[in-house]
């Protein structure tokens, strides 16, 4: 009987969580905390279809989340015009090059029978793409990043808009994954999560040096923005309105009209920064819901029957006519294809692409704990524990320091042992998302919303 | 005059890429030897191994600190050293301690190796947060005593050559302990009672425990030998370097790689490993100009910087390697699986 109840139960705590953050910080900072809850359930989407349907550990989101940032950057950037007519025909030759060593290399690995001339035609075609690279590439670039280099030094993007980016960032992501995955699926399990684990430190050093690509450590700010600005809103006349009217009968208890137009322009500062909010919030939640619903009927269907049967029996599933490893590269790439479209999600609402930021326990880990805790296999379970953890990621910081201060309340205001600990508190909410995940493990392996098994 | 060039053109391939890649190779192997023990007997890939070097690092720091402050000092040997057993001790218990509270569960349900993996992770953000949460994510250098064996400046002195060799104290030290520790090591499997019955272990498990090998003791020895492993490691890697806790958490790429393409799981295979990448790593990003000019004549010397790779892009050696070694042997250089 209860665990029918289990999923509304949970959610419902969910709310009462963020009501609560509602009344006692504000309502923006509530909203801001479900933005990214919404974002982070995307991710454990992802997550949960390569890891709860099929099994796999994929120990890279961070490379797909940036990737797909990157692609949000690229695909709504004004094109750098200057930089293009200067150096994109070095760029271009430069990428027509590797792709067609990558091509050359990969028809003499298949057609060349004899090692000998194999290895040799291998070798060389590397030495003459490096060559060729050394000729074209160098020269590019360093006349693309020294173009106007504080404001642009790269290449800029394509100009469209940045929702266009969402779509297009799963295709990327999906795209590096089907090369990832065609080299280690077919290996032991543990070498895809090494292998991930490395293709995301590549990504983000490429992001970070490939200063004509991304600008690098120089960031890209001030992106496109799929809602309006909070500076327009306040200055159109029907937002105004519109907070007046919500406002109207605290208003009209305030006498002074001069005093009236302060508060009115207070209260339509605070109103555009929550309108913004709730318009990401509603775009993200139809991106949520369309997810959802779509890795809903993946499951139902008789192609995610068969991944949980290879899940639970590769051997049997296998002798059933399963080709094993062709479906768990499907299910990998469709995986980072959702975590791409969350990554330019997330880059879209941040207004900027900073390389720097994307932590491995932030932008991985911390995602599997949510699809772990949430319960593996079960899409609302992924989606509750995108919330749950992500708003105890956000909410652990404040805590640890109150209960570090409660705990040092004895000490001298200014003892070492009180700074040094004051200081090293927010480290704690590392400390706490791996007792959950340890705890969750432990006593809740199935997680807070256990996957359905439907026995038809 | 000829000869010159060659000998300078030698000492400057020493100076930037033998050396460093020596010191550097023997760090990782001792490390890439912690992952595969826990590989062979234990059955997963440890996930928190990177953080766990960092543990033992930082128990080695505070123990340095508090010998400094009684004033004992190594000499001209870095206190670190006389720091090392402690901390050895401290982060083997640490170990035990762990497997007793996480592991021990799931060897008892004999979970999937995936199980544990995602366990360890769970390992790897408390141990992440207790380094954090003590010493702080910042840079530290804990390095005391002599820095340099043989000064740029002293060699080019007593050579007459125009290139200089250096070769710091750290890196000799990193090359003698991690000798003496690969010797200990391979004495211990291969002659001792215990090693031959972890080696049984590793390679039978149901038979192991059919002659009588009792596993709790095996599973205790592994963590305690992981635990000294780990902490040697990441005191040389700190001592040549310097302590930050990300750092660790970022040598697991190239640790991994090293334990794999030597073969997951053979002791042998993680030094090799270990001293591939690490070569591969710093030859392929070194960049080579001055050699060739000492080397060529004129008119052929090279114009740009001629390096394969630059030095941002070392993760990814690490990585092309472990991806070519998967395609062409995917069981690594030497078969894997057992010690």
């Amino acid at each position: 009987m209860i665990e029918k109840y289990r999923a509304p139960l949970a959610f419902l705590v969910m709310a009462l969580l963020l009501i609560i953050v509602g009344f006692g910080q504000s309502w923006s900072v509530a909203l801001g905390i479900i933005n990214l809850c919404i974002i982070s359930a995307i991710m454990a989407l992802g997550v949960n279809l390569q890891w709860g349907y099929a099994g796999l550990f994929n120990a890279g989101v961070m490379g797909f989340t940036a990737l797909g940032g990157l692609t949000a950057v690229l695909i709504s950037h004004q094109p750098i015009y200057e930089a293009w007519s200067s150096a994109g025909s070095g760029i271009l030759l430069s990428g027509f090059i590797l792709i067609s060593s990558v091509l050359g290399i990969y028809f003499v690995h298949k057609k060349i029978e004899k090692i000998l001339l194999k290895r040799i035609l291998i070798i060389s075609i590397i030495g003459i793409t490096l060559f060729g690279l050394n000729i074209f590439y160098g020269p590019s670039i360093s006349i693309i990043e020294s173009i106007n280099p504080a404001k642009t030094g790269f290449l800029g993007g394509l100009g469209l808009p940045i929702i266009v980016s969402w779509l297009v960032a799963a295709f990327v992501a999906g795209f590096v994954a089907w090369i990832i995955g065609k080299i280690t699926l077919g290996l032991r399990s543990d070498y895809l999560a090494i292998a991930t684990l490395g293709i995301s430190e590549i990504v983000i050093a490429v992001l970070k040096h490939e200063d004509w690509l991304s600008r690098g450590v120089k960031n890209v700010t001030g992106l496109d923005r799929p809602v309006p600005y909070e500076i327009e809103l306040q200055e159109t006349t029907w937002f105004i309105d519109l907070i007046a009217s919500i406002n109207a009968s605290k208003l009209q208890a305030v006498q002074i009209l001069s005093d009236r137009q302060d508060i009115l322009n207070k209260l339509v500062i605070d109103g555009s920064s929550i309108f913004v909010k709730l318009c990401y919030a509603g775009l993200f939640i139809l991106v949520l819901l369309i997810i959802y619903f779509l890795s809903h009927l993946a499951l139902q269907s008789p192609w995610g029957r068969m991944l949980r049967a290879i899940r639970d029996n590769e051997d049997a599933a296998s002798a059933m006519g399963k080709n094993i490893v062709s479906k768990h590269l499907q299910v990998f790439v469709i995986g980072s294809a959702i975590i791409g479209i969350a990554g330019a999600m997330l880059t879209t609402l941040d207004g900027q692409f900073t390389p720097g930021s994307y932590q491995p326990l932030r932008f991985t880990f911390i995602i599997w704990v949510m699809v772990i805790v949430g319960g593996s296999g079960n899409n609302l379970g992924s989606i509750f524990g995108g919330f749950f953890i992500w708003f105890m990621w956000i909410e652990a910081e404040p805590l640890s320091i109150a209960f570090i201060s409660l705990l040092t309340n004895g000490l001298d205001y200014n003892s070492p042992v009180r700074m040094h600990l004051i200081a090293s508190a927010p480290h704690l909410r590392l400390f706490i998302m791996g007792s959950i995940l340890l705890l969750a493990l432990r006593f809740m392996p199935q997680g807070v919303i256990p996957e359905k098994v439907s026995k038809e | 005059m000829e000869n010159f060039e060659i000998l300078n053109a030698l000492i400057l391939l020493a100076n930037f890429v033998i050396v460093p890649a020596i010191s550097y190779g023997s760090q990782l192997a001792i490390a890439a030897l912690g992952i595969t023990i826990v590989y062979a007997v234990l059955r997963f890939s440890n996930f928190a191994h990177g953080d766990l070097m960092s543990f033992g690092t930082m128990t080695a720091i505070l123990f340095t600190w508090l010998f400094q402050s009684l004033g004992i000092t190594g000499g001209v040997l870095p206190t670190a050293l006389i720091a090392l057993p402690f901390a050895i001790v401290v982060t083997a218990l640490l170990c035990l301690l762990i497997d007793k509270s996480v592991y021990r569960f799931y060897r008892k349900q004999k979970s999937h190796a995936v199980v544990f993996m995602i366990v360890s992770v769970g390992v790897m953000f408390i141990l992440n947060a207790t380094v954090r949460f003590i010493i702080g994510p910042n840079d530290r250098t804990f390095f005391d005593g002599e820095k340099f064996l043989i000064r740029a400046l002293d060699f080019k002195a007593s050579t007459g050559l125009e290139e200089g060799l250096t070769i710091k104290s750290t890196q000799l030290i990193t090359v003698i302990v991690a000798i003496i520790t690969m010797l200990l090591l391979f004495y211990f499997l291969q002659k001792t009672k215990m090693g031959k019955a972890m080696r049984a272990y590793s390679n039978n498990e149901d038979l192991a425990l059919l002659s009588g090998i009792n596993p709790d003791r095996v599973v205790m020895i592994t963590w305690i030998i992981v635990g000294a492993l780990a902490t040697i490691a990441g005191v040389l890697y700190g001592l040549d370097k310097s302590f930050k806790p990300f750092t660790y958490f970022q040598l697991l790429l190239p640790m991994f790689a090293a334990a794999i393409v030597g073969g997951i799981g053979n002791p042998i295979g993680a030094v090799v490993g270990g001293y591939i990448i690490a070569f591969s790593e710093i030859m392929l990003t070194y960049a080579y100009k001055k050699f060739f000019i000492y080397l060529l004549p004129e008119h052929l010397e090279p114009s740009g910087l001629t390096q394969f790779l630059s030095t941002d892009y070392k993760f990814a050696i690490s990585f092309i390697i472990l991806v070519i070694v998967l395609i062409i042997r995917p069981t690594g250089v030497f078969r894997g699986k057992t010690i």
